[in-house]
């Protein structure tokens, strides 16, 4: 028994160490064929992703038609401040996020809490049909709410014959009506998509807590502040930051519901450089500048999504 | 009060639900309607379906449309699972201090909004149409390139890897398997259910991607569905019933590959955030 062991042992030993010594060099390659792996990537993201951005930050200080271009400095900086298109583009897109983002993740937590009810009835039935509006692009469903808030839609035709309205609303031509239908759309677009991060979250909490917490005597809404809110957290920070970049670079809603108007009371910073680069004579230099803006915003609404969700810790 | 509380809950779940499935109830009777029932509101199906579609068929350029898209969707669907896959892949299973730098670098991209980097991005295929036709402005090669690949594919490919059994990886390479051998032989074969919903993602944004293709592409031709669509909605003597049947065609394709796949999408959707 014991040769036998010591047998093996010495068959073992120098096999051993070979197997150290090719693992050695095999990690080596190992590193140089994980850099092939991702390559291709990495250039791809900074061809199509980071040298654009570079390039834009050098067009925001140059002027001129087309691919004329040079440099002018801070000029189209100080122009944004007087340009009132600019300014209107500025104020829509931020209404459109103050308003839209805290009432669809207010909607999508409080129907996401409805719906972990497991005593609920057709609960499945319910999650698929808030979650349906997902489906359509944003194109689709744009031209569908511009017809349905028509001044001959359904909608008008509801508020008429069931005497909310005593006449039609010429919804799309009025500055404020305008923008509360877009806001519509846009919740109506986005609230079940929101709401499944938040169900598939609720899933993952302990049912005891709130067990205790119902001993302890704690009410719904105290339940829902004080265990579910904190315990999503991550996951409202995370659809609060995806929905505020989203909403900040609205498009296509803007686009195929009002076209920015009337006048420019729907006009989005996103509508506004493509009309600055591709609709009016292009102006590359000034789009750029604009564009800046969003980058601009993004990094700070970013940072302040997390410092708030951080200090509540 | 507890009646009344349940009462309350249904009453709004079921206004909600109904708010959320109008415009599609509505879309689809409206297929079956003329265009001027359309305007009027009506809600009940009519007899004008096959009068719809003909008159759709036969006035607007669905057909060519329908195959532009189709063949973006797809190019850009296969070319962004094999890119990001594996940069996914390599970014977890060959961890070094240097990838997860890089890593880091490239997640900042997700921050970038498109519409700043939109003017730089066509003046790019701008400078190449000469040369490269096949990727200048015009091109279907121009509006897939941007999307080949993206940082957050290759971030949810990276966290699904990180669930991905590393012995299997180690068999693979103990059989003989070239690195490249266990990916395609090992990993892809694996992993199907990651493929299929980061698929189904990757195809709706491509399908109803409308701001990069409105500014690359420029003749009637070439349009994608969504470009046609906006058009038609757009127009100043609209027939909506021809409209409805083209938004219902657009429509199709992502509504069944939801009802189908369920499971998937939603996975698609989660796999971004766990871990």
């Amino acid at each position: 028994m014991s040769q036998q062991l010591t047998k093996k042992n010495e068959l073992d030993l120098p096999l051993r160490h070979k197997e150290t010594k090719r693992q050695k060099t095999n990690l080596y390659f190992r590193k140089k064929v994980g850099w092939l792996f991702v390559i291709i990537s990495i250039i791809a993201i900074t061809i199509f992703n980071f040298y654009p951005m570079v390039q834009a930050f050098l067009l925001s200080f140059q002027s001129g038609m087309g691919s004329n271009l040079e440099y002018v400095g801070l000029a189209n900086w100080k122009r944004l401040f007087g340009d009132p298109t600019f300014i209107a583009a500025l104020t829509n897109t931020s209404i459109f996020l103050l308003i839209q983002v805290p009432l669809m993740i207010v909607l999508a937590l409080f129907l996401s809490v409805l719906l972990n009810d497991p005593t609920l009835k057709f609960k499945s039935f319910f999650r698929i049909a808030i979650f349906l509006p997902c489906v359509t692009s944003l194109v689709a469903y744009s031209v569908i709410f511009k017809y349905l808030f028509g001044v001959d839609g359904i909608i008008n035709q509801f508020l008429v014959n069931f005497g909310f309205a005593s006449q039609a609303v010429n919804f799309l031509a009025d500055p404020f009506w305008a923008k509360v239908v877009i806001i519509l759309a846009i919740t109506w677009r986005w609230t079940g998509y929101n709401m499944i991060f938040y169900l598939s979250a609720l899933q993952n909490v302990d049912k005891s807590i709130y067990e205790a917490a119902r001993i302890d005597g704690a009410n719904a809404i105290q339940q829902f502040f004080q265990i579910t809110v904190p315990m999503l957290k991550p996951i409202i920070l995370f659809t609060s930051i995806t929905s505020t970049i989203g909403t900040l670079q609205i498009f296509d809603e803007v686009v195929n519901i009002t076209n920015g108007g009337p006048g420019n009371a729907t006009i989005s910073i996103s509508q506004y450089i493509y009309n600055l680069s591709f609709k009016y004579t292009p102006d590359f230099g000034y789009a750029s500048t604009v564009s800046y803006v969003i980058v601009i915003l993004v990094v700070i609404l970013s940072i302040i999504q997390f410092r708030v969700a951080g200090e509540k810790k | 009060m507890k009646i009344f509380q349940r009462a309350s809950i249904y009453t709004f779940l079921t206004i909600a639900a109904i708010v959320s499935i109008f415009p599609f109830l509505w879309m689809i009777v409206s297929v079956t309607n003329k265009s001027v029932d359309v305007t009027q509101g009506r809600l009940l199906p009519g007899t004008h379906l096959v009068a719809n579609l003909q008159k759709l068929f036969e006035t607007v350029d669905i057909v060519p449309a329908l195959i532009n898209s189709t063949i973006i969707a797809l190019i850009s669907t296969v070319l962004t699972l094999l890119l990001a896959s594996l940069a996914g892949y390599g970014f977890e299973m060959f961890r070094s201090r240097g990838k997860d730098i890089v890593f880091t670098i490239l997640l900042l991209s997700m921050m970038i909004p498109f519409a700043a980097i939109m003017v730089p991005l066509y003046r790019m295929f701008g400078s190449v149409t000469n040369t490269m036709p096949l990727f200048g402005i015009d091109s279907l090669g121009a509006v897939i390139l941007p999307t080949a690949t993206t940082a957050f594919f290759i971030f949810f490919f990276r966290q699904n890897t990180k669930m991905f059994p590393k012995d299997l990886v180690e068999a693979g390479r103990i059989d003989g398997l070239s690195e490249l051998g266990v990916f395609f032989r090992i990993y892809v074969p694996t992993m199907k259910t990651t493929y299929a919903a980061a698929a189904i993602i990757t195809f709706m944004n491509s399908w109803n991607n409308y701001l990069w293709p409105l500014v690359i592409l420029q003749s009637p031709e070439k349009r994608t569905i969504p470009l046609l669509i906006s058009n038609l909605g757009s127009s100043y003597s609209p027939d909506y019933g021809v409209i409805m049947s083209a938004i219902v065609i657009a429509t199709l394709p992502t509504a069944l590959v939801f009802f189908l796949m369920q499971k998937h999408f939603v996975a698609g959707m989660m796999g971004s955030v766990k871990g």
